[in-house]
């Protein structure tokens, strides 16, 4: 009998994982069980609309999902339509890759004021995921607060600098699209507790915002340091090509372009202003020593009407599953959970890496299933066959990855020729389209 | 038709032929060496993952890197000095008996 698999999620680490296992060689049977009608997980709810490119992994994926031994359960959600204890009673093996969706908090006074938001939140509204599209943020602002110095946060501050132009080639739900472009903001603050080299973002993305159409990057010069220090040549490298594009920030003008994006460093948030709403950010100016950001015990306020906090993620507890609360991942030993239970990429990390950062994950759980079951000599349960069966009797709506096909030709259909599509934003629609078009 | 070897991360290598223009990832892609440079995003200078180690004098007599080109390298794993996208180097005839070295690196880099 095949070893029958069940995989969590189908974004990069889920896919990554069944491209191994299903070009190992053994009998596998591969079932990836998705909460969404959608695949590809953060590749379509998370990387920017406007850098498709980085989107194209997903033929990819589809090529994996579309191998014989492949089927995809999607609006299956694991802990609503199934629980994990009765997949690991029909599965060989169970796979969570079920990712990181969950905002790490502020942590200050005021955060829970209207218009401040997390980035996980924030960005699965411009990427029209179901589960945020009717987070309708108030853009009617003059000035926004993006705390964090990640990719993230440089995504969030670009898209809101983006022209009508730049905006009507990307996949954005119309709704946010008309959000951008109604908005007034002028100033766009992205501010981080630490000093520019200890900035996360990668200067590909950083490069990025100096050549926006209407938005101009400032950096400010005494922030800047003569050199990144003593660090291992990579790092070294990659530090001193990010110093080199903030210096070219410094240099440009103010009034260059309509808006602007203010990096602030040496800036850790205390309090969120305001009565009802946001108003303002109060910020401690800090100072890096050791790696380590200390307050100086000065302190200053940027006045503001949305905050966008791109400060990390974490996972979700899974129940029946052991839970690293700190850490916010579920703990295991190089993927290995417990027997028949495995983890790879967000869940078993956190959220840290790019999207092949996955792959090695996905490469190891084959391995360990592999051995585990002896090359497929050693499959006993049923898998799929017992999973359709528990699905019909609790009348679940399974989506199918040809009912994504039909999904995915009719948002390109709509992108209209210059978008790349216009997403379905909620399941009801998703389903109502499939129910007019069957056969 | 130009000739382009890949010497795998265990050492093995592999000789292929090329047809001229295509780039060194789709000549890879050709070859069903898929699992070894994945090639992410598809050519479009946003993954690192077609990265290529370029052997010996080789290296010498590609035309150099583009900033965007040299941007993207720097993410990649296993970095070294004659290290290049998979996706930027073009077979022409003057290339032929390009020898280019797949990095391991990136099916191994496990806790990070
Ligand atoms: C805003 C943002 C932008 C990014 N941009 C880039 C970029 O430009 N380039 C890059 O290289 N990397 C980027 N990344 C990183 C990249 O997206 C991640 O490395 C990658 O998506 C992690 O993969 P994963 O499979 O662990 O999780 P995810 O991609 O989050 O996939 C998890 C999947 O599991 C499903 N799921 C969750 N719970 C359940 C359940 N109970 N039952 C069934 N299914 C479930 C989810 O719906 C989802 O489809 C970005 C990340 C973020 C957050
Ligand atoms: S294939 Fe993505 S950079 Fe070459």
């Amino acid at each position: 009998m095949p070893i029958s698999v069940a995989i969590v999620g189908s974004g990069p680490a889920g896919f990554y994982t069944a491209d191994a296992l299903s070009s190992s060689g053994d009998a596998v049977s591969i079932d990836f069980i998705e909460r969404l009608p959608t695949p590809y997980g953060l590749i379509r709810g998370g990387v920017a609309p406007d850098h498709q490119t980085t989107k194209n992994v997903q033929k990819k994926y589809e090529k994996t999902a579309l191998k014989e031994q492949v089927r995809f359960f999607g609006n299956v959600e694991v802990g609503r339509d199934v629980s994990l204890a009765e997949l690991r009673s029909m599965y060989d093996a169970v796979v969570l890759a079920v990712g990181a969706p969950r905002d790490r908090a502020l942590g200050i006074p005021g955060e829970d004021k209207k218009g401040v938001f997390g980035s996980a939140d924030y960005v699965g509204w411009y990427n029209g995921h179901p589960d945020f599209r009717d987070l309708n943020p108030n853009l009617n602002v003059a000035a926004a607060v993006v705390i964090g110095v990640g990719n993230v946060a440089i995504d969030v501050a670009r898209l809101l600098s983006r022209s009508a132009d730049e905006l009507a080639e990307t996949d954005l739900p119309e709704y946010a699209e008309r959000a951008i472009l109604d908005s007034p903001v002028k100033d766009i603050w992205t501010c981080g507790r630490r000093g520019p080299i200890d900035a996360k973002f990668t200067n590909v993305e950083l490069r990025e915002m100096g050549k926006l159409s209407e938005s101009v990057p400032l950096v400010k010069a005494e922030q800047l340091p003569d050199s990144v220090g003593e660090l291992p040549e990579r790092d070294k490298r990659l530090k001193e090509r990010n110093l080199e594009t903030l210096r070219e920030f410094c240099a440009r003008k103010l009034d260059e372009k309509p808006k602007r994006v203010h990096f602030e460093f040496y800036a850790a948030p205390v309090e969120i202003l305001g009565g009802d709403r946001v108003e303002g950010v109060r910020f401690e100016r800090t100072r890096v020593e050791g790696g380590r950001a200390t307050g100086t015990g000065e302190f200053f306020d940027i006045p503001c009407g949305l905050v966008i906090a791109a400060i990390g993620y974490r996972s979700d507890r899974i129940e029946g599953v052991p839970f690293d609360d700190k850490q916010g991942i579920v703990p295991n030993n190089d993927g290995r959970v417990e027997d028949g239970l495995y983890a790879v990429g967000w869940i078993k990390r956190g959220p840290t890496g790019v999207i092949s950062s996955n792959r090695p994950d996905g490469v190891t759980v084959a391995e360990h299933i592999h051995n585990d079951f002896a090359g497929g000599a050693k499959g006993s349960k049923p898998g799929r066959k017992a999973l359709e069966k528990l699905l019909a009797e609790r009348k679940a709506r399974i989506v199918s990855f040809a009912d994504w096909k039909k999904l995915e030709a009719a948002e390109s259909e709509a992108g209209g020729g210059k978008r790349p599509r216009r997403k379905f934003t909620t399941v009801r629609d998703m389903l109502d389209y499939l129910d007019r078009n069957r056969n | 038709m130009p000739k382009l070897t890949f010497v795998m991360p265990d050492g093995s290598r592999r000789e292929v032929e090329a047809s001229e223009g295509a780039s060194v990832l789709e000549i890879a892609h050709d070859n069903d060496l898929e699992d070894a440079i994945e090639g992410a995003c598809e050519g479009s200078m946003a993954c690192s993952t077609c990265h290529v180690v370029v052997e010996g004098d080789w290296y010498a007599k590609l035309p150099p890197p583009s900033a965007e080109e040299s941007d993207i390298l720097d993410l990649a794993l296993g970095l070294t000095r004659t290290s290049r996208l998979g996706c930027q180097i073009r077979l022409t005839a003057d290339l032929d008996g390009l020898v280019v070295k797949v990095p391991g690196e990136h099916l191994d880099m496990r806790g990070r």
